[in-house]
């Protein structure tokens, strides 16, 4: 499955995405697709297995998935990281921000209002699991 | 008072240029209103019965000089020349119209304010103790720690989409003037061996079921508060319910998980964040601080003439002794017997703005209980601040008193309401005020439904409006309380009709103060002999 926009320089990755259970069933397998109330802390052990870990927003208020993209990229993961659903405009910046690089939203997005949509922050006030420096940080050097 | 530096500047400016344009796509047809809606609510814009309802963050209640007249303006530009003040510290406005929502939200941004946050299922205004940094029993001015955590939740990327709304209040002191153990998080700063931290309660709120927070650390240094938080925000997050709109709150994981499982999960979380440098440095909590320092203070003595009878119980009723001798902070009710609790005209607004930089160092705050202080006033200029407020009709002494009624907006402005509110807080007022300085001490809050955004739970007197067979009726409830003495109110039995729940109330009244013993409290009378007799005399009349 394709996804758009994608944030990363590799291939995306061809595997079909299996369920949790599957996967910790196969170990061959290097993608896997996570659902709102699955403990994403099971899949730490495999992480350096794991080429695409999608994460379902079945719905956009079940805000689960962002704590789960954090959970993930605090425990070291650095394959692609895909948001996939009812993935809204308004919502791409802070998936980013959460360490989603990749998006397949279930209703594509607008290619210039999304570009808006990234650039719209100038700052961030906390840290999360980008790059981006808080702006305590700023302030302090 | 907290001053914007480019970054905050720049981050408001950012979100009044997106509402802008997501504004533009409703209107032009590009957006549904269904895709509308969770971006209007982030922006605290409600539709309500009769229009938009805008609601503004007041972070922690304080306001400046200027802050307060741009709120003035708001109301003449684009409402009917009123506000609300609400039990939240926040501001509201009723009459609005969606196109101007962008052009009110840039006029907010040139004062430092916004609407960010004041609705939606993410972390809401950062409430406190409005007496803040004037509080001889405070450890230390919390509104810094208000500050910080105002920053740290504001665009939270992970927490944006919770389970439901998320209400933190900020305390310094023994006493509790900001209800925090009724919040989803309540901090209270304290002093520990020298070091300053965070007791932190979490799983206390209000609503259909209402809990008292337990709490879920006894200290937590200041500069991991942020991480701390964070923690109890993602076990939230992550396990709190969300197949029932009525169970989402974090009060109910914590009560369903039980308090000692809950904190073993949060210290967990706490303990894997430790390394990944969340919390801010104490240095940008120190830049913070610098801009709440105590200001210029005169030496003076304390003391001021009463000898002008109504002055004096005014200032018996309405003033609050000051950490600085000759300074007393000065409650501006906004109760007027027969008014809508919480509401001000521009013109008002005005005047209190302008009172509050002559009188007041340039401060107002804004109270949970919907009335307004003047926080810094010199005691030798009392007199002469309430005559300016006594012309104003701003000068009712009634401070916790009978007729000072916390009310929702009820079915007068409320798309949720079962019942009105306002018209009966405004029967009891008249009927009791007469009579309020003999019963004392009275907090009597109304809600006009389940939602309890008139903390009925937490009144001495609740009233709570229901929907009885399309009829509206209303409940009694006694012996809540918000405060350090926290305690939830208990329904009396069967329902009143509108005219029946005023007769109700003055009746526990008049028990109370047939059986009070020295110098007790409504509540207190309530605590030593229970429901039976209060029960007894509205039941068994017959
Ligand atoms: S308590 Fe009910 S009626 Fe009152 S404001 Fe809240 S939702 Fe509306």
């Amino acid at each position: 499955m394709s996804s758009w926009p994608r944030y990363r320089d590799d291939a995306a990755a061809n595997e079909p995405a299996v369920t949790l259970d599957a996967f910790l069933d196969q170990p061959e397998a290097v993608a896997v697709r996570i659902e709102p109330d699955a403990d994403v802390r099971v899949l730490v052990p495999h992480l350096s297995r794991l080429k695409l870990i999608e994460i379902a927003f079945p719905a956009y208020r079940d805000g689960r998935g962002y704590s789960a993209a954090r959970i993930l990229r605090e425990a070291g993961y650095t394959g692609e990281l895909r948001a996939e659903g009812d993935v809204l405009l308004d919502q791409i910046a802070f998936m980013r921000r959460c360490g989603f690089d990749s998006f397949a939203p279930a209703v594509p997005l607008d290619a210039k209002a999304a570009e808006a949509a990234m650039a719209r922050w100038p700052h961030a006030y906390q840290r999360a699991a980008d790059a981006q420096p808080p702006i305590w940080a700023l302030r302090h050097g | 008072m907290y001053r914007y530096d480019q970054y905050d500047q720049a981050m408001v400016d950012a979100r009044v240029a997106e509402f802008r344009d997501q504004v533009e796509r409703r209107l032009s047809g590009a957006m549904t209103e269904d895709q509308f809606k969770p971006l209007r609510l982030m922006n605290g814009l409600y539709l309500q019965l009769h229009a938009y309802m805008l609601r503004v963050a007041i972070p922690y209640g304080t306001l400046s000089s200027t802050q307060m007249r741009a709120l003035a303006d708001i109301a003449r530009k684009y409402d009917k020349g009123y506000a609300h003040f609400t039990t939240r510290q926040n501001v509201q406005y009723n009459w609005i119209q969606l196109k101007e929502t962008p052009d009110l939200l840039a006029d907010l941004a040139r004062v430092e304010m916004h609407a960010i946050q004041t609705s939606g299922n993410c972390i809401r205004n950062i409430s406190s103790d409005q007496f803040a940094g004037v509080a001889g029993d405070e450890v230390i001015d919390p509104r810094p720690h208000a500050e910080l955590l105002r920053q740290w939740s504001s665009f939270h990327p992970e927490f944006s989409f919770l389970p439901r709304k998320f209400k933190i209040a900020v305390i310094a002191s023994d006493a509790d003037r900001a209800a925090m153990r009724l919040h989803d998080i309540g901090i209270r700063i304290v002093r520990r061996d020298g070091v300053l931290g965070a007791q932190v309660f979490a799983g206390g709120g209000m609503g259909r079921t209402p809990m008292i927070a337990p709490e879920i650390r006894d200290f937590v240094p200041e500069d991991q508060m942020v991480s701390y938080c964070e923690a109890i925000l993602r076990v939230y997050n992550r396990h709190g319910r969300r197949d029932n709109k009525y169970k989402a709150r974090i009060k109910i994981l914590v009560h369903e998980t039980g308090a000692d499982k809950f904190r073993e999960e949060v210290e967990a979380e706490f303990a894997h964040m430790q390394p990944l440098d969340l919390d801010p440095p104490r240095a940008e909590l120190a830049r913070i601080k610098a801009f709440f320092a105590p200001p210029e203070y005169a030496a003076i003595e304390d003391g001021y003439d009463t000898s002008d009878p109504d002055f004096r119980i005014w200032a018996e009723t309405n003033l609050f002794p000051h950490k600085q001798p000759g300074y007393a902070a000065a409650t501006i009710s906004l109760k007027p017997v027969g008014g809508i609790p919480g509401d001000a005209s521009a013109e008002q607004m005005d005047i209190v703005a302008d009172l509050a930089a002559r009188y007041s160092m340039d401060e107002v705050r804004v109270t949970h209980a919907q009335n307004l202080v003047l926080p810094n006033v010199r005691q030798d200029r009392l007199y002469a601040l309430w005559q300016e407020l006594d012309a104003a009709g701003l000068a009712p002494a009634n401070l916790d008193r009978a007729s000072d009624i916390i009310a929702c907006p009820g079915l007068d402005y409320c798309s949720l309401a079962n019942a009105r509110s306002i018209p009966i807080a405004q029967e009891v007022a008249k009927r009791l005020a007469p009579i309020e300085r003999e019963v004392g001490a009275l907090q009597i809050k109304m809600s006009g439904c389940i939602n309890a955004c008139g903390h009925h739970h937490a009144g001495h007197i609740g009233v709570l409006g229901v929907d009885k067979k399309g009829v509206e009726s209303y409940q009694l409830l006694l012996g809540g309380s918000a405060a350090e003495d926290v305690s939830l109110a208990k329904i009396t039995g069967p329902g009143f009709d509108e005219r029946g729940i005023v007769d109700a109330i003055e009746t526990v009244t008049s028990v109370y103060r047939d059986a009070r013993e020295g110098d007790e409290r409504f509540l207190d009378t309530y605590r030593r002999l229970g429901m039976a007799p209060f029960k007894e005399a509205l039941y068994d009349k017959a």
